[in-house]
Formats: structure tokens, sequence, C-alpha cells
């Protein structure tokens, strides 16, 4: 028997992993599973509260993904492309987000985009439009939760990317924007669904931003989340199994499109980026 | 091996440096939203003629509370806005004795300072393009303001349902809502909003219940808190905050 180096990861780490696991995933999915009312689940996923709730869910972490990629990739791209003064400044602004508590960010959205707000009361007078309370309220709360995760992804890619593969194709007489579009582009596409994959989870389960600065009305502005937390004040088996339902979905979007981008090395596709060009 | 297991241990420790509470007792109070400020007077009244005894104040809406308590969160007394919440923990045995009544209030209507929109009455909240916060039906508050705009026979379509009576009032005082229906002791000596009385007869009472939780860790302190909210020097408090005699 040949003898080979040991591949088998060291105890401390597998101790420490295992505890990872069990503590923060886990022992919570259990407690919900334990709990959860199976019986009255078909029930419950029928009921139009229900149905409005996940619909809406959908329709604003989808649009608050699609608005987080069309402002985010530029973003990450002038962060990572460009030099100019205070870019570490900027660059710390754009994780304000994850770091302030949601409802924090809630308020900092009402003050700014309320109708008393600093470019609310513009908006107001100008076009009449007024965001909190209304599904576009919620996007935008959504949006300025979650689009830092899809920021920072991409940055690292795109400061991970040898350059010269894109000076390649600029001396080869692509445009810029040719260059972006196919070298760019398709050698961070997976960085890019990635961060996508989570601003979308993150959006789908934002809930102290949206319940404070887009308020909570049925079919308006109550998504899933908050949904369950009211829910929890009168009926916790109701919220639990809505909890479930949300968590269901969440874990099958992961599963399918998360686990595969999040978990593949980033080199693999320099290859055929170069080949696409 | 041996670094990770003083990793372990100091985690351990730190963990057990949280919980170490000192001399002192700790007397854990969950009280309705509604309460806050007074409580907060009440909480320093008492501390002061109990310097052994430390209260930890917790605030939120009663039926969140009362899953919190269901749900065994650490808690001695319980405060809630209204009767039923109350009555939902003494069915399921998380209320140690009969909950005593120590408070009422009433609604009123909160509304910029200055009145702009000149609301004068529930009826006034029907009008269109006008943006009313209620709190949800799931608490205590919601309840209370879907009852009294039944009583008043008026249909209003509300911006938002707030969480928590709070959360209603701060979009008022924010400026992002034009009215909300809130407890009168939250418009009573608050500068930032207008109150504006509803009808007698439109008017729902709420009845606040205070009870000892059947886990309180600390029973004799809790009954302590207890009967100095029921006390004299309680009740002045109170009253001085707007809530009316039980």
């Amino acid at each position: 028997m040949s003898r080979r180096v040991s591949r088998r990861p060291p105890a401390v780490a597998l101790v420490l992993a295992g505890l990872a696991l069990a503590t923060f995933l886990v022992a919570p999915l259990l407690g919900l599973l334990e709990r959860a009312p199976w019986r009255e689940l078909p029930g419950l996923l029928g009921e139009p509260e229900v149905r409005t709730a996940l619909r809406l869910s959908f329709v604003c972490s989808l649009s608050a993904t699609a608005l987080s990629v069309v402002l985010g990739v530029p973003l990450a791209w002038v962060l990572a492309r460009t030099r100019f003064p205070g870019q570490n400044v900027v660059r710390a602004l754009v994780l304000i987000p994850m770091v302030l508590p949601p409802v924090v960010g809630g308020v900092a959205l009402l003050l700014a985009f309320g109708r008393r707000g600093l470019v609310g009361q513009w908006l107001d007078q100008w076009f009449g439009v007024r965001l909190p309370f209304t599904t576009p309220g919620v996007i935008l709360a959504e949006t300025f939760v979650a689009m830092p995760f899809l920021v920072i992804t991409v940055e690292a890619a795109l400061r991970s990317l040898d350059p010269r593969y894109e000076e390649a194709g600029a001396t080869l007489g692509a445009s810029r924007w040719t260059v972006f579009r196919r070298v760019t582009l398709p050698m961070i596409g997976p960085s890019l669904l990635a961060g996508a994959v989570l601003t979308w989870a993150r959006a789908l389960g934002e809930f102290g931003a949206t319940i404070t600065f887009a308020g909570n009305f049925e079919g308006r502005t109550q998504t899933m989340p908050l949904a369950v937390f009211l829910a929890l004040e009168t009926n916790p088996p109701a919220a639990i199994a809505l909890s479930l339902v949300l968590l269901a979905v969440s874990v099958t979007v992961l599963a399918v499109v998360g686990s595969r981008v999040l978990a593949r090395p980033r080199d693999r596709h320099v290859g055929a980026a170069a080949v696409s060009l | 091996m041996r670094r990770a297991a003083s990793g372990v241990m100091l985690v351990i420790a730190a963990t057990g440096a949280c919980s170490d509470r000192g001399g002192t007792e700790t007397v854990r109070v969950l009280a309705a939203s509604s309460l806050t400020e007074a409580f907060e007077v009440v909480a320093g009244r008492f501390e002061r003629a109990h310097p052994d005894i430390e209260l930890e104040l917790s605030f939120a809406a009663s039926s969140e509370l009362a899953v919190q308590i269901e749900q065994g969160a650490p808690a001695d007394v319980f405060a809630a806005a209204d009767e039923m919440t109350m009555q939902k923990l003494v069915d399921s045995g998380n209320v140690a004795g009969e909950p005593v009544p120590f408070a009422r209030n009433r609604l009123a209507i909160a509304v910029e300072v200055g009145n702009p929109e000149a609301i004068s009455s529930l009826a006034d909240l029907a009008e269109p393009g006008l943006v009313v916060v209620l709190c949800a039906e799931q608490v205590p508050c919601g309840r209370f303001a879907d009852e009294a705009l039944e009583r008043a026979g008026v249909q209003v379509t509300p911006a938002t349902l707030a969480e928590n009576v709070k959360a209603a009032l701060s979009l008022v005082q924010l400026g992002e809502a034009d009215a909300a229906i809130v407890y009168a002791t939250d418009v009573e000596g608050n500068a930032q909003v207008e109150g504006i009385a509803i009808a007698e007869d439109e008017n729902v009472v709420a009845t606040y219940p205070i009870a000892r939780v059947a886990e309180a860790s600390n029973e004799d302190d809790a009954r302590a808190f207890v009967d100095f909210v029921t006390s004299v020097r309680g009740q002045r408090v109170l009253r001085s905050f707007g809530f009316l005699a039980p």
C-alpha cells in the first residue's frame, strides 16, 4: 500500500466546523421543523394573504436584485478599475448598509426619501412621487440593504482578474464596451451570479428597513418576513409555517443556483473567456 | 489541539462573564410599548427605594412580549396594554396569581403640531389622500383602533399598519403620516405631536394588567415591583403621564 500525504482535515477544524453547523444551522432549523404545524401547512399555503405576501416578496426581491445589478456592477467596476481621491472612503460607504441596523437604515431612508425627506420632498412636490408605504418603497429598502453584497462580490472578482486579458482585447481593436461585454463579463460571470444570488437572498429576508420605510400593508408592502413577524404575535404556529415556506423556497434556489456558483473556482473560466474573445 | 481547547475555554469564560450580575438582584420587566416613558420614571423611583434591586426594562407590543414569555424568555414581571393578551398567558399558565389592573388608557388621534390637516374627529380620518397610520390588528392598539372606528362608523384606508404604537407615533413625528390612532398617553406631554381627543362615545378604554411571570427567577423582588406600581407612588407617576386610575 502506498503511503501518501494525509488529506484528512485536522481534528480541530472538524470539531469547530461541526460546532458551527450544529449551533448556527442545524439546531435552529430543527427547532422550526419540530414545532411546525405540518397538517395545517397546505391550508396555510392556500390562504390568500400568504400567497399575496409570497408573491410580493418575489416581485420585490427580484426587482431589488435587478436594480442592484444595474447600479452595483458599474459601481463595482469604478471601485476596481479606476483611481480617484477618497476611494477608500467610498468603498467603506458602500458597506455601510451591511453594518447599519436595518431599522436605522429604514429611518435614514425616511429622512432621505420620505415626503419631508431631503430628496423626497422634491420628489413629492415636482413629480407627486411618494415612496414610503408603497411597493417601490419596499424595493428601495431591499436594494439599500442588499446591494453591498453584489458590489463587494463583483469588485473582488474584478480586482482578481488579470487586466492583461482586457488589454489584449483592447489592442485587438475592441471598444471598451465590447471588452467589458466579451471579456470582463464572461470572466466575472460566476461571481456576478454568486453576488446576485446573495443579494436576492438578503433582499428576500429583509425586514427592518422594509417595515420602517415601506410600512406594512397587505398586498402593497407586507412581504413574507413582515407577515411572519406579525403572525408571531397572535398565531405562532402560522408564523412557523410561513417561515418554513420562505425557508424552503430560499434553500431550493440557493441549492440550485448558489452552491454550485459559490463553490466554483474562478480560474477555470479564464480559458473560456479568452476563447470567446 | 491545546490551543483550540483554550479557545473554547475563552468562549465559555466570555459567555459566563455576560451572565455575571454582581451583588444586586435583577428584576426583568417586560412592558407594553405605551408604558415606555411612564415605566422608566416608575423604575427610577423603585430603584431609589430598593437600592439592592436592579430593574431591566424591555418594551415592545404586548402581544410580542407575550410570545416571548410563552417561549421561555427570561422575565419576572409582565405589564400588558390589554386584558386579552394577559388572559392568554393566564390560560397557558405562564403567569403567577391573578393579574392586577394598574392603569387605564384611552385612544387619541396624533397629528402634526399645528394640526395642518384640521383633523377634529375619527370621521375626518376617512378623508381620501390623508396618510393615516393604524397599529396592526395583531397588537392591542390596532384592535382598539378598529373597535373605535367601528363605533364611530368610519372606514379608514391606512397607509400602513404599524408593528407597535410607538412606531405609529414616530411616523407622525417624522411627518410621514398625517394622523395615527394611538393612546392618549402617547400624545400627552409630547411636544412633537398634537393630540386630538376622540369623542367619549366612540373611544375605547384599555385596561392595563400587571402580573408576575410564573417562571420568575426572582419572585420576591418581582412582587415588590408589582406592589410598587400599584402603590400610591407608582400610581402618581402613571397619572402624571395621563394614565387613568384602574
